[in-house]
């Protein structure tokens, strides 16, 4: 490992590099990857960041962190072309605003509404709040929306309703397919701690 | 040796019809070694002809070994050219092939192509020069326009008499020269049966090439134009469809809409195969209430696939009918249906055989298919989200699974997050039947997330139990001890693929000397170098070729490689640092190809290409 540092940088600035992350971390993730990869060299293209990759040799055992965003490899996954080209970014209706629809509970008609017109979930809440004319209050992890009579859901990707909230702003951005106000019992038994 | 012998005394005719029944090129080209008599039969009774590298042998050779070849496929570029590997401008080309055997008067009937550049004035010379030419496959090709299939579809008629024997091509032929002694007016023209377009770059020139298809078109048995990204005419395919009564296979692309493809239907309940265009509509209207129907009177369909682009979920029930009937069904394009609706689908499967589908489909979709799908054969589970972060992947979990509730499985592709030790040994033990299996973890690294061990026991395990493998594509944290397991149990392997992997080159050491049925050995950003390389340089006659990528290989080493063995050709392919004779041979090259042949370096390497 210390032919690697040699070799790049032999003023040996790593030692005294600013870097986010716990201190020694990097040194054993640094020491994995080079036994095993044994002085690869990066294809030109590649912007294979040790760092970022660290995120991802999983065993951080620290997946609550919103991932950082990949570092491409050329041709990793091996993919066709022709299919690569083919995938729609999740996003495609980015350009318009990511529309959901909004049920609650008791309501004749659905709503919809615009999760790109929000930074962060106190802010989605409030909307909602003033779209039903209803209060459903501060998210704490423990015990959900307690004390309203109401809780926000969410379906995600695989199908499941979800209590708003407990996942990163992000990941619930991408995730989120509908949204759905419970009410009532059912709204009580997701809110106290499942 | 008794049998020989007594079978040269038959008459080359009854050799002749023996050979008839050999099917496969392998067992052709095993026959033809027995003895001169045998070869001579064989080579003039063989009309399919196999090439799997393009380089390996020029067209000329070709026809003057088979002159009564009738069918021709072709491979081109190596395959890590899918994935980018491979510069654009690398080789390929049909050309030649199609001018050599238009030169030759080669009847041919079939032309399958992979992997090559096609021109649009190779498809011309092609509609132009074989008048019985009735099947054009090409699979991941490039260099052409809608424009060349317009050529294609031009060529394409029937004699004045209309429908007859179709696929007895010899009987319309002699009908065809009857007529002309009649009337001279009659022109030798295609009868084209198939045209199947399979994920082709293809240049939309805006054309009308659909429109094209003369009226007098009416043999089409197979049309897949999926991978075009053009407009297309509804009228003029509606027409085509209508009037081709044979038609069993048919694939559209994205721009034909719902409303088409239900007319379309009705127009041809006899399909086995569909492939849909957007898959989109209200499914309040009547134009909904009428695909419905129209696809209950399908009840021919096996194989279902499309889907692409835009996708109503709301739509999606209208095809559970042939969903019971279905043996292969490709969702692997329908990135816009959420798993609640695949696994919806799936339960009306129960038929499957292969199943191509997007890993937004989860793990507990998996489970659904495994509980559903007791005749599946093939998977391949494809990412469906390689930039983000989003959630939806797959794990071991889906695998595991899968292969408990699937025991006929033998092929599989699974594109996953992570890989255990323990879920591939599981998997070993429950399926030994695998032929292909491939795996490929997103970060190509990863280790055991359980144990953070390399996957080498996993995939060992596979190789141990899998006796029939003869494909391999490995991923995931891996050292030299699974190359040694490869080497030592892998005895039918003839393909293996390998990415940043390993530790020395004893781990390319093990593969090269275990196993001995290897064909297609790539390799890519592994620290394999010049000693495994030159080891046993005799081995690499015995394969078709060797790619490595980003390994430890250098320059010199290539060079005395090549020196020692003239029937090959070894290519240095550097973009980035040109070699020529002032090179140093200790610099390492980027890319490496090399293959058997037996006509020397080719002409038309580009520049960055150097064959040593």
């Amino acid at each position: 490992m210390e032919s690697i540092v040699d070799r790049e940088d032999g003023l040996n600035l790593k030692a005294t590099e600013l870097r986010l992350g716990l201190p020694g971390r990097e040194e054993s993730e640094k020491e994995t990857m080079a036994s095993f990869k044994n002085n690869k060299r990066a294809s030109p293209e590649s912007a294979v960041a040790d760092g970022s990759k660290g995120d991802f040799d999983a065993g951080d055992g620290d997946r609550e962190t919103a991932p950082v965003a990949k570092a491409q490899v050329v041709g990793w996954p091996p993919i066709r072309s022709y299919r690569k080209n083919n995938f729609q970014p999740k996003k495609a209706e980015g350009e318009a605003g990511m529309y959901v629809k909004v049920s609650m509970d008791g309501a004749p008609y659905l709503r919809k509404i615009d999760l790109k017109v929000y930074q962060c979930y106190p802010e989605l809440l409030k909307a909602l709040e003033n779209m039903f004319k209803l209060t459903i209050g501060v998210y704490s992890e423990r015990e959900g929306y307690k004390g309203s009579e109401y809780a926000p859901t969410y379906e995600d990707k695989d199908g499941d309703w979800m209590l708003v909230g407990d996942v990163p702003w992000e990941m619930f951005m991408s995730s989120c397919k509908r949204l759905r106000i419970m009410k009532g019992s059912e709204a009580r038994g997701l809110g106290c701690g499942v | 040796m008794c049998l020989a012998y007594m079978m040269n005394y038959f008459p080359e005719e009854v050799l002749e019809h023996v050979f008839d029944f050999l099917a496969s090129h392998r067992d052709r080209n095993a026959v033809s070694l027995v003895c001169q008599s045998w070869y001579r039969v064989e080579r003039f009774s063989r009309e399919k002809v196999f090439i799997g590298n393009c380089y390996a042998i020029i067209p000329e050779r070709v026809i003057a070994r088979f002159p009564r070849v009738r069918s021709l496929t072709l491979k081109g570029k190596p395959h890590f050219a899918d994935f980018n590997l491979v510069p654009s401008d690398w080789g390929g080309f049909v050309l030649p092939w199609i001018e050599a055997m238009a030169r030759s008067g080669v009847n041919l009937e079939e032309l399958r192509l992979k992997r090559m550049v096609v021109s649009d004035e190779s498809l011309e010379l092609l509609a132009r020069s074989f008048p019985n030419l009735r099947s054009l496959v090409l699979v991941s090709c490039e260099g052409f326009t809608t424009d060349g299939l317009a050529a294609i579809a031009s060529n394409c008629s029937v004699t004045p008499l209309g429908e007859l024997a179709i696929g007895d091509a010899d009987a319309m032929v002699g009908l065809i020269l009857v007529l002309a002694m009649i009337t001279p007016k009659v022109a030798l023209t295609l009868f084209l049966m198939e045209l199947d377009l399979q994920e082709n770059e293809v240049e939309d020139c805006r054309g009308q090439w659909l429109s094209c298809f003369p009226d007098s078109c009416t043999s089409l048995v197979s049309l897949n134009f999926a991978c075009l990204k053009g407009e297309v005419n509804l009228a003029a395919l509606e027409r085509l469809v209508a009037r081709n009564h044979n038609l069993r296979s048919l694939r559209l692309n994205h721009a034909v809409p719902l409303d088409a493809l239900q007319k379309i239907l009705m127009q041809a309940p006899q399909l086995v195969d569909l492939g849909t265009g957007s898959y989109v509509h209200d499914p309040d209207s009547d134009t909904y209430n009428k695909l419905k129907s129209a696809v209950q009177k399908c009840t021919s369909i096996r194989s279902l696939s499309g889907f692409l682009e835009d996708v109503a979920p709301r739509c999606l029930p209208a095809i559970y009918p042939i969903c019971l009937n279905l043996t292969s069904l490709n969702l692997s394009y329908a990135s816009l249906i959420h798993s609640s609706e695949l696994i919806k689908l799936i339960h009306h499967c129960s038929q499957l055989q292969r199943l191509w589908i997007l890993d937004c489909i989860g793990d507990k979709g998996l489970g659904v298919v495994a509980s559903t799908c007791k005749e599946l054969q093939e998977l391949r589970v494809f990412p469906s989200d390689i930039y983000g972060v989003g959630s939806a992947v797959v794990t071991e979990e889906g695998l595991v699974a899968i292969s408990a509730g699937c025991p006929k499985l033998n092929s599989i592709l699974y594109f996953c997050q992570q890989m255990t030790n323990a879920a591939l040994i599981t998997v070993a033990k429950n399926c030994p039947n695998f032929i292909r299996f491939r795996l490929c973890t997103l970060n190509p690294t990863i280790p055991d997330p359980v144990t953070m061990q390399p996957l080498d026991e996993g995939f060992g395990a596979i190789v141990q139990s899998c006796k029939g493998l003869k494909r391999l594509s490995l991923s995931g944290l891996l050292t030299d001890q699974v190359f040694l397991y490869i080497g030592m149990y892998a005895e039918q392997l003839e393909m293996l693929s390998v990415a940043f992997a390993g530790n020395s080159d004893k781990g390319m050491l093990y593969v090269l000397n275990g196993c001995k049925k290897l064909k297609k050995l790539e390799i890519r950003d592994s620290p394999f170098g010049n000693v495994a390389l030159l080891a046993d340089v005799g081995k690499y006659e015995t394969m078709r070729s060797l790619w490595m990528s980003s390994c430890e290989v250098t320059l010199g080493a290539c060079k005395t490689l090549a020196k020692k063995m003239p029937r090959l050709n070894v290519e240095v392919i550097n973009e980035n640092d040109l070699i020529d004779a002032s090179s140093d041979d200790r610099q390492k090259v980027e890319k490496m190809y090399l293959y058997r042949t037996l006509v020397g370096p080719r002409e038309d390497a580009p520049e960055f290409v150097w064959t040593l």
